[in-house]
This record gives C-alpha cells, structure tokens and sequence, in this order.
C-alpha cells in the first residue's frame, strides 16, 4: 500500500499522467473533428488543394495559317512572334523567348506548332500567400521605424513632438483597422494616387507604428536612467546614447511583445482583402466561391498563415537567443 | 579647476526640497576634495551639478574656466573632461568590460578602435583586472563592475574625476580595492572631487573635506581641523554618529 502511494505521489509518474492526458486530449479533439464533419455530410476532396498552390502549365501554340514571320518582338522573357499571311492579316503568338525557333522571313503552315512547353506556375493560394508576405514583411519595416520615431518624441519634454505622437497613438488605437484601411485607400490613396498595394501597406504600417511606440516607450522607460546618465557623462549626446546605450537594451527587452504585434499584424493583413488585394484570406475566399470546398480551402489558408507566423516565432527566439550572451 | 558660485537647487517632488542653498566652493587643480554629510544633504545634487546631471536653478559653475551655467557652452565637450563614477556603477550591461571602456572613445574622441582598446587594456591593468576585458559586467563581482567604471571615466582622459558614493554599494571586502583606485588617481594628481563616507580615505589623501547639511555647505577645512576640530555643532553630531 505505502509503495503504491509512493508510486502514484511521485513526480515521474505524474509527469507521465500528464503526457497521457496531453495524448488523449489531442486525439479527442481530432476525432471529435472527424465525427463533425461526418455529421454535416461533406465530401472532403483535399486532392484539389495542391493545384492552387503549385500547378504544372501545359501550353501548345499551334499556327493558325499559311503566315510569312515579320518581326520578333521580345518583351522581358516572353517573345511575340508577328506571323503575316496571305491576304495581309497579322496573327501574335506570345512564346517563351527561350523557346523561339523561328526567325524573320521564315514561312509557317498551319498547323505548325510553333513552342510546346510545361511549367510551373504559382496557383492562387501561393500567390496571395506572397502577396500577404510581401505587404507583411513591408508593414513592419514602415511600423518599426514610425514607432521608433513616435516612440521618441512621445518621451520628448518639448510639447510639439510629445502631443502630436499622442495623438496620433490615441486616433489609431480608438479606431478598427478594417475603417483605416478604407480611409487610406479611398481618401489618401486618392489624393496621393497609390496603387491599393500601398494604400493597405501604409493603413497597417500606421496601425502597427501607433502599437510599436507604446511598445518602444515602455522598453525605453524600463531601462534604470542611470544608463543614460553614465554614458551622458562620457561625454555622449543624446542621439549617441540612445544609438549605443538605451536602445540596444531597450530593443532586447521589447523583443517579445514586438514579436506578438508583429504576429497579429500579419493576421491583421487579412483585412486588406476589402481593398481589391488578393492576399491570402482573399485568395482563398475566392476559390471557395468557385469550388465551394471551403473547408479544405480555409484549412489550407489557416496552416499558410501559421507558417508565416511560426517561423517570425522562431526568428525571434533565434534573436532572444543571441542577445541572451551578455545576461 | 571647479568654481561654484552662489548656486541654488531646489526639486519640486511631492513637496519642495531645497536641496542647495547659496552654495560656493572651489576645487584647484589636483586637488582632493571629499565631501561629507547626512543623506539628503544635497552632497550628491552638489555633485551632479558639476557636470550638468543636474541644471542649477540659479549662480554658477565654473569647470576649467567654461561656465556650465551658459546655454551656448557645448555641455557634452565639458562633460568628456569630467568623469564619473556613479554608487550603482551603471555599467552597459549590453556590452564587454572591453566595449564599455571603448565605447565613448570611439564615438566622443574619435579615436581608432585599435588605439582605444589599448588604452582600454592598459587601463585595465591599472585598475588590477586585466583577465577581464572579454567578460560582461553581469560576470564581474560588484568591487570589479566598479573598477571597469573608473577605467571607463578615466579613458577619455578627463582632467577632473567626480566620484559618487563609490563603495556604498559594495560589500565590506571590496571597498578596499577599490579605494586603492582612487588613492593612487589621487597620488597622480587627479583633480577629485568624492561624496563618499570613508574616512580613511577622507584622512589619508584628501586636501580638505567639505561637510554639507541641509544643502548648506556648513564646515570645510584640512580632514585634521573637520574631523579632529569641527567647530560647527551640526559637523559635530555628524562624526559623532558616524565615526
């Protein structure tokens, strides 16, 4: 009796009470998935997925008639062939350039073909999941350095800096993404003409530099000030000190909730969809309307974004890691 | 070298604490002053003034003849003059002993990293922790964190050392090696001016000691007329609770 009790207080057994609840938790939820599923009669056709990722194009240009070639013209990598024929009527062939085989005044019959080729191309889910990439890894690039700037003059004494960075921190923290995302593509966009690309890069590079200043202030402010008053006393000034002293120290306390702002913003960067920008939710909001598998679809569009996600994860804990050396 | 003048300081806090009132002192060159007194007796503002941690509300310091106290003065080429030495040590934990005492060399002096980093080791060796360039201050214990603060102050070859309450933040068996930093800077001509409350130190190296209460500066003279004579009764209440 005293050795079973031993046994069932002791922490390895415990510990591996835990790992076996963990299992049976995991396993539940994914059959208690399956079972649902089951219920509401859906048939999963997952076989249709990978097209929109990757899909191999298969291309055959085939001449249309008895033609005379006139003249190559090569745009980037793509060729057009111009084929005139006989009653003087011009055809365009549009072909790789690598695989033009003819030349001006050769003659081709109809039903020549003219370039036979197969690629890859990217599918819609990949592309939006670039375009999502893209407008992310731009977003915090902008959002970094407004927020350092806002972050700054936020701690200013001078009024004028420190009243304008609160302002702007109180207008786009008080208001939804999704309406600055409008604002700036209706109104600022209009005014400044930019392509919607950039009109939602900048709403969410504004929304994230309001969240990154606060985020910069309090690891500024977290620093003891008597980091700024040695190196003050070196003879630094203000700009050096923060350059040298303040920010790297500041930077490596900041790192993980500078790490979860930048997660959410690109989570956040769904909401661009609403601006004509097929980024990934969009892109996959699109190919459920036309397949209507929109379980397999928004599954796949959920794994995408976490593998975006995931790996900023990791990249910030790589940093953590570094900037550990000196603790 | 120092000249104060007249100087007033007073803190809006919760309540107004006047912490200098119409203090004036001079400090010549290598001379070693130390100043004493109850906490809170505007010693350390004193001392923070003179290198402008602190603006003074009115009068005038004087460092080397520049007046700190003019706007138009350029506070960070002074500053580079006057080292300091802060109770915490306020080393850049982010940085080597080695990157803490080149640091301010390289980006105030200018000067080329080989020629730092040798003037940051020869100042090491004087300090007695050579081994430790390549260690960060979280490795050093709180005797040697301070040590690398003085060879940090003393790289940029400042003509007057401010010390803060150097060693009251050390353990008992550190004070000792650390004192020895000073006494030697002392020996070498080191213009000094020290808040601290190590009377050995105050006895055996200082030129005068300056007992300050209440931000007044109440008694200054030789450590023999301060500590053996103190005329003034507050000065001797002081020794009396301290010594």
């Amino acid at each position: 009796m005293e050795t079973l009790k031993n046994l069932t207080h002791s922490p390895r057994f415990r510990n591996t009470l835990s790992w076996i609840a963990l299992f049976l938790i995991l396993a539940g939820f994914v059959f208690g998935t399956f079972r649902t599923t089951q219920k509401v009669d859906y048939i999963w056709r997952w076989e249709k997925i990978p097209r929109y990722i990757l899909f191999k194009d298969r291309s055959v240009i085939e001449v249309r008639d008895y033609a005379t070639v006139t003249a190559l013209d090569q745009r980037g990598s793509e060729t057009i062939v111009v084929a005139r024929n006989r009653s003087g009527g011009e055809r365009y062939y549009t072909i790789p350039s690598d695989l033009v085989t003819v030349s001006i005044g050769d003659e081709l019959r109809s039903g020549q073909i003219l370039a036979k080729w197969e690629r890859w191309k990217t599918g819609l889910l990949l592309q939006g999941l670039i375009l999502t990439l893209k407008i992310s890894l731009v977003s915090i690039a902008l959002g970094i350095l407004i927020g350092l700037f806002t972050g700054l003059a936020r701690l200013s004494k001078s009024p004028a800096p420190k009243w304008l960075a609160i302002g702007y921190i109180e207008l786009i923290r008080g208001t939804p993404l999704l309406v600055q995302i409008y604002i700036f593509y209706f109104f600022v966009g209009q005014i400044f003409s930019l392509s919607s690309f950039w009109a939602g890069a900048l709403a969410l590079s504004v929304f994230a530099g309001a969240y990154v200043a606060e985020i910069i202030r309090a690891g500024i402010q977290s620093i003891h000030k008597g980091q700024m008053e040695a190196a003050r006393s070196l003879g630094m000034n203000y700009y050096l000190a923060m350059r040298y002293i303040i920010l790297p120290q500041a930077f490596k306390r900041i790192l993980p909730p500078l790490a979860g702002q930048f997660i959410s913003l690109i989570k956040d960067s769904s909401l661009v969809g609403v601006i004509a920008l097929v980024e990934l939710t969009r892109a996959g909001r699109e190919i459920g309307t036309s397949t209507f598998n929109y379980f397999e679809v928004f599954f796949t569009v959920a794994a995408l974004y976490l593998i975006l996600t995931f790996s900023l994860s990791m990249v910030v804990q790589f940093l953590e890691r570094r900037f550990a050396v000196s603790d | 070298m120092i000249k104060v003048r007249n100087v007033y300081k007073t803190f809006y806090a919760k309540n107004k604490v006047e912490a200098l009132v119409d203090v004036s002192m001079e400090v010549g060159r290598g001379e070693v002053v130390t100043i004493i007194g109850p906490s809170g007796s505007g010693k350390s503002t004193l001392l923070r003034c003179l290198n402008h941690l602190e603006a003074v509300d009115r009068g005038e310091i004087l460092i080397d003849g520049i007046p700190l106290t003019d706007a138009r003065t350029n506070i960070n080429a002074v500053r580079a003059e006057v080292g300091m030495v802060f109770q915490s040590f306020n080393l850049f934990p982010h940085m080597t002993v080695l990157g803490n005492i080149t640091i301010a060399q390289t980006k105030v002096r200018r000067r080329p990293r080989e020629e730092s980093e040798k003037i940051a080791r020869n100042l090491l060796e004087k300090v007695g922790i050579p081994e430790k360039a390549q260690s960060y201050p979280s490795q050093l214990s709180g005797g040697q964190q301070q040590r690398v603060a003085i060879a940090r102050a003393l790289a940029m070859q400042p003509k007057i050392m401010l010390f803060d309450e150097p060693t009251s933040a050390l353990d008992p068996e550190m004070i000792g090696e650390v004192l020895d930093v000073m006494k030697t800077l002392a020996r070498e001509g080191m213009t000094i001016c020290a808040v601290t409350h190590e009377m050995g130190f105050a006895r055996t190296v200082c030129d005068s000691v300056v007992f300050m209460d209440e931000g007044r500066i109440v008694e200054r003279g030789t450590p023999e007329e301060v500590f053996d004579n103190p005329v003034n009764d507050r000065t001797k209440l002081f020794l009396a609770q301290i010594l």
